[in-house]
C-alpha cells in the first residue's frame, strides 16, 4: 500500500496526543509513515509512533530544522515527497503546521485543506466552517493532498506498526535560512494539558471579574484535568494570556467536554468552541446566548457555583 | 521603506454567512462585507513603521468591486494609495491561487515588507502570508506580536503556543500579526475626507501578469464537492441554581461520566 506521510508533532521530544490520531487517520488511508524534524528523538518516541502505527519513521533530527521559521520543514517534507511519492501528507491544523502545509503546497504544486475534522475514503475531507454553521465536504483536485487535521476530531487507537526508522540526510538550503530563530520564549503554563488537545476545556469570560478570580477557573480546570480557556473580554483585560483565548481570532477547541463561566457566547466565541461534543454553561443571565448551545446551563453566580462545582467534584473522585 | 499591506475584505461575522448554491464559493452578496479584523491591526502596524522610519504604505486588495469600501477605509486610516486587483477571472481562487496572484502584484509593484493579518475570518487558512513568503523567496516572519525594523534587519516576536520566539531576517520581507501587537486607529473625518483623493489603482489578470491557468474556480488545487447547514444543538437543560448549582452541574458530569 502508498504510503502517508505524517508530519510528528512534539514538544521536547514528547510526542503530541494529535500526532497519534494523525497516525490512526492515517491507516485508514494508506502506510503511515512518520516525519520527525528537529531535536529530541528518542527510543520512546519511536516506541510510540510505532504503537500507533507507524510503519516506518524518517527522522531529521538535526538542529539546523527547526532553528528558522517553517521553510526548511517544509523543504524536508517536498524532499521526502519526491523520493516516497507518498499518496497523502498530513499535518496538525496547528498554526505553525498549517504554515508548512502552505509552503509545501506550492513547492509540489498540490491543493492543501485545512481545519480537516475528517477523512473518508477517495480522500474527500470534511471540514466545518463559519464557527460550525456549515458543513462541507472538499477534496484536492491538483497534486497530493496535502490535509491538516484539527486535533481531537479523530479518537486514537493503537495498532502496531512496524517504525522502521530511516535517518534522513538533507541539508537545509540558504534561501530556506531567512528567519532566524535566535531565541525561544517559554511562558510557564503549567502541567495542564494544552488548550486544542485537551479533552476538557474550562474557560473564563468577563464574568470572572479579574486576574484574581481566574484562579477559580484555573482550580475547576485542575480538578477535570481540563485545559484553562478564556474569552477575548478576558484576554483584553489582561487576566488571562492572549495564547489561551478562544475563538475566532483565538485558538480553535474540539473537546469532548466544554465549560463556559462568565461568558456570553457572542459568535466570535463560538466559531472556537461549537464543535465542542458538550457544553456546560454558568451565567447569571438567563437571556445569555451560550445557553443556546448549551446541554447543561445553571443561572447564577459563578463565584459561588464554580467553588462549589469543584468542590463537588473532588469529593466524588 | 516601502511597505504594502494586504488587506482583505470579508462578510461580517454578525450576519448569517452562506456558500452559494450555484458554485459553492463564498456568497458575497449574502453578507455586508467589512475589512477583515486582523488587516486592521496589519494596516496599523503598517503606519506606525512608517511614522518611525519613513516611507509609504500601499494597500493591495484583491476582490470584487465591493471591495474598494474596505480599500477607502484603510485609506482612511492612513495608508497613502492602493491597488485594487479586481477581474472575474479570479473569483472562486482557493490560497494558492490567490497567493500566486497577490505575489504577481506585489512583484510588479515593488516592496521592502509586506504586512498581512495571521488569518481572515472567512477562510480562516492561515497560510497566505507562508505561501507569499514562499512564493516571494523572502524571509517569512509571521504570527507577530511586535515587529521592529532597523535599517535593513527586521525582528519580531511569533506568538507560540509555549510563549514566542524571538525571530530575526533581513528586508525585504513578509510579516503577519495578532491581534495583541496594537491597537488600531479610529479614521478621523479628516481622514476619512482625504481618503476620497488617495489613488487607487484597478488591475486586471493581465495588467499584473498574472498566469490566468492559476487563478479562478476552475483552476483551484481544491474544490468543495458538497455543503449542508450544520444541524443545530439539541436543546439543553438549564437550571436556577438555588444555593446548590454546582452540585447540579457536578451531577451532569457525573451522568456525562466526566468526573
Ligand atoms: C472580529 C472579532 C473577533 C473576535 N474574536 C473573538 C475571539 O476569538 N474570542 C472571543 O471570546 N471573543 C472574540 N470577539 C469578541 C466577542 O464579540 C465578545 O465581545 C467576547 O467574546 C465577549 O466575551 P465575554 O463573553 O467574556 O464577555 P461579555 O459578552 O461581556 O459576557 C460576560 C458574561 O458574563 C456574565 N456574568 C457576569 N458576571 C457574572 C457572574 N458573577 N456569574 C456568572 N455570570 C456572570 C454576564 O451575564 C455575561 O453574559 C471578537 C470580536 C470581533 C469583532
Ligand atoms: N483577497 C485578498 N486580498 C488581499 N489580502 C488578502 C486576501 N486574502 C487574504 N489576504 C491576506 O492574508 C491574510 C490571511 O488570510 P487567510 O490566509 O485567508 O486566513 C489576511 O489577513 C490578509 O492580510
Amino acid at each position: 500500500m502508498s504510503e502517508i506521510l505524517v508530519l510528528v508533532e512534539h514538544v521536547e521530544g514528547q510526542v503530541k496526543k494529535v500526532t497519534l490520531e494523525l497516525l490512526t487517520l492515517a491507516r485508514k488511508l494508506g502506510t503511515p509513515a512518520a516525519v520527525w524534524t528537529g531535536a529530541g528523538y528518542s527510543p520512546e518516541a519511536q516506541a510510540r509512533l510505532a504503537e500507533y502505527g507507524a510503519e516506518k519513521i524518517y527522522v531529521a533530527d538535526s538542529a539546523e530544522v527547526s532553528d528558522y521559521v517553517v521553510a526548511p520543514k517544509a523543504e524536508l517534507l517536498a524532499h521526502l515527497v519526491g523520493e516516497k511519492a507518498p499518496v497523502a501528507v498530513l499535518v496538525a491544523a496547528t498554526a505553525e503546521a498549517k504554515e508548512i502545509a502552505g509552503r509545501l503546497a506550492i513547492k509540489i504544486d498540490s491543493g492543501v485543506l485545512t481545519d480537516v475534522v475528517g477523512i473518508e475514503d477517495g480522500l474527500v475531507a470534511d471540514q466545518s466552517i463559519f464557527g460550525g454553521g456549515i458543513n462541507v465536504r472538499s477534496r484536492v483536485t491538483k497534486g497530493i493532498p496535502i490535509v491538516a487535521v484539527r486535533p481531537n476530531a479523530t479518537p486514537v487507537e493503537a495498532a502496531a506498526g512496524a517504525g522502521t526508522e530511516e535517518h534522513v540526510t538533507f541539508t537545509v538550503s540558504d534561501a530556506a535560512k531567512g528567519a532566524r530563530i535566535v531565541e525561544r520564549v517559554k511562558e510557564e503554563k503549567g502541567a495542564r494539558p494544552e488548550l486544542t488537545e485537551a479533552a476538557i476545556v474550562v474557560s473564563g469570560g468577563r464574568g470572572v471579574g479579574s486576574a484574581e478570580k481566574f484562579s477559580i477557573i484555573e482550580e475547576l480546570a485542575d480538578s477535570l484535568g481540563a485545559a484553562v480557556g478564556a474569552s477575548r473580554a478576558a484576554t483584553d483585560a489582561g487576566w488571562y494570556p492572549h495564547q489561551f483565548q478562544v475563538g475566532q481570532t483565538g485558538k480553535t477547541v474540539s473537546p469532548q467536554l466544554y465549560i463556559a463561566a462568565g461568558i456570553s457566547g457572542a459568535i466570535q466565541h463560538r466559531a472556537g468552541m461549537q464543535t465542542a461534543k458538550t457544553i456546560v454553561a454558568i451565567n447569571k443571565d438567563p437571556e445569555a446566548p451560550i445557553f443556546e448551545l448549551a446541554d447543561y446551563g445553571v443561572v447564577g453566580d459563578l463565584h459561588q457555583i464554580v467553588p462549589q462545582l469543584t468542590e463537588e467534584i473532588t469529593k466524588r473522585k | 521603506m516601502n511597505i504594502v499591506v494586504c488587506v482583505k475584505q470579508v462578510p461580517d461575522t454578525a450576519t448569517e454567512r452562506k456558500l452559494r448554491s450555484d458554485d459553492n464559493t463564498l456568497d458575497r452578496d449574502a453578507a455586508d462585507g467589512v475589512i477583515n479584523e486582523l488587516c486592521e491591526y496589519a494596516v496599523e502596524e503598517a503606519l506606525r513603521l512608517k511614522e518611525a522610519h519613513g516611507g509609504e504604505v500601499t494597500v493591495l486588495t484583491m476582490g470584487p468591486a465591493k471591495a474598494s469600501d474596505t480599500i477607502r477605509k484603510a485609506l482612511a486610516m492612513g495608508a497613502d494609495k492602493a491597488v485594487h486587483l479586481v477581474d472575474d477571472a479570479l473569483h472562486g481562487s482557493d490560497a494558492l491561487g490567490t497567493s500566486h496572484a497577490l505575489a504577481q502584484t506585489l512583484k510588479k509593484i515593488g516592496f521592502d515588507l509586506v504586512v498581512l493579518g495571521s488569518e481572515s475570518t472567512d477562510a480562516r487558512t492561515g497560510v497566505l502570508a507562508a505561501m507569499l513568503a514562499e512564493r516571494l523567496g523572502v524571509p517569512q516572519l509571521t504570527f507577530a506580536n511586535q515587529v521592529q525594523v532597523d535599517k535593513g534587519a527586521i525582528s519580531i516576536q511569533r506568538v507560540t503556543d509555549y510563549g514566542y520566539d524571538k525571530v530575526e531576517a533581513s528586508l525585504p520581507a513578509v510579516v503577519s500579526v495578532v491581534e495583541k501587537i496594537n491597537e488600531p486607529r479610529y479614521p478621523s473625518f479628516k481622514g476619512i475626507m482625504a481618503a476620497k483623493k488617495k489613488p487607487v489603482e484597478k488591475l486586471g489578470v493581465a495588467d499584473a501578469e498574472i498566469d490566468a491557468s492559476q487563478v479562478g474556480l476552475a483552476n483551484s488545487w481544491s474544490e468543495v464537492a458538497e455543503f449542508a447547514v450544520a444541524p443545530p444543538r439539541a436543546a439543553g437543560t438549564v437550571v436556577k441554581d438555588e444555593g446548590d448549582g454546582g452540585v447540579k452541574a457536578a451531577d451532569f458530569l457525573a451522568s456525562k461520566k466526566f468526573v
